[in-house]
């Protein structure tokens, strides 16, 4: 491209009307090696551009597939409470009537065995009386 | 969306999402950190993507936002800054190390302009987009893009001419 060419772009350039098709041209012209003394100083400007473009994202970015884990979650949790409340005071109710029948149960036992004990204290004395029958006995035979 | 669809609807500008991210924040973990969580949010989003019409600007605007949002949070106290290496070329060593230098000085000069000038630099000398997408991207008018281009241009043409004429500063 010839100099007075490029010269006129540059204008254009600083004036912010170039096209892109222009700036381009520059970019091409400033990045070959022979470029007119006058105007090197302005080709670390188009190259640092050029070379600026080559710059690139290399990171890996983890995208997991969204699932959306939140809503299952909470239809499970009502379905949790749904089944507590249904089934909750049926169980509870229960629970205490098993609750109260032990404790009547302990309670019978207790009364039962308080008589077994007297019981037993009866049969101890009747004891002696099986000894009065048998001296008893001993008497009349002798007669 | 599938996984596959969004990947190629969002691979081909990437890494220009990056290279936004980056002119802002300058340092690369924080680039690449911004990068990450626009292309998360955009694929938490994916249902809604096919009635964006122009999916690449919507992200651009969406760096823009996020990235000027961490300049302003206090988190940006933290940011470090960190130049990054350029490609090799094929001159000779010398020529390289000057290449390389005044490339650093386009750089410098670069991270010293106003953020919308940075911007609008970016989208249009490195990116080439033209002046309707940007104002799209940036919420701004052409006209207005147009007159911050010219503005950023000149303000590095100037710097850059001081350190020219002064060597290596």
């Amino acid at each position: 491209m010839e100099l007075d060419n490029i010269e006129k772009l540059l204008e254009k350039y600083f004036e912010a009307s170039t096209t892109v098709a222009e700036e381009e041209a520059l970019k091409v012209y400033f990045s070959q090696e022979k470029v007119a003394p006058h105007l090197e100083q302005y080709a670390p400007l188009f190259q640092y551009f050029s070379n600026a473009k080559e710059e690139r994202f290399t990171r890996q970015v983890p995208l997991k597939p969204r699932k959306n884990y939140y809503k299952w979650i909470s239809v499970a949790a009502v379905a949790v409470l749904a089944f507590g409340i249904y089934f909750g005071p049926d169980r509870y109710r229960d629970y205490q009537e098993q609750k109260e029948a032990e404790f009547a149960y302990q309670e019978t036992r207790k009364a039962l065995n308080l008589l077994a004990e007297n019981f037993g204290r009866g049969t101890e004395k009747m004891a002696y009386l099986n000894q009065f029958e048998e001296t008893k006995q001993k008497i009349y035979n002798n007669n | 969306m599938r996984q596959s669809e969004f990947l190629n609807v969002v691979m081909p500008f990437k890494d220009k999402l990056y290279r936004l991210a980056k002119r802002l924040l300058v340092s690369t973990e924080e680039a690449e950190d911004a990068t990450q969580e626009i292309l998360l949010k955009l694929w938490s989003k994916n249902e809604k993507i096919g009635s964006y019409n122009n999916v690449e600007a919507f992200a651009m605007t969406m760096t823009k936002n996020f990235c000027l949002d961490r300049l302003k949070s206090r988190q940006a106290g933290n940011l470090k800054l960190v130049h990054s290496n350029y490609g090799d070329t094929d001159t000779p060593l010398q020529k390289q190390v000057e290449a390389k230098d005044s490339a650093l000085w386009v750089q410098k000069i670069m991270e010293e302009l106003p953020e919308q000038q940075k911007m609008v630099l970016q989208l249009r000398d490195v990116e080439e987009y033209d002046y309707d997408e940007i104002a799209e991207m940036l919420d701004m008018k052409p006209s207005t893009v147009r007159v911050a281009l010219s503005r950023a241009r000149k303000t590095v043409r100037e710097k850059l001419m001081q350190k020219h004429s002064y060597g290596i500063g």
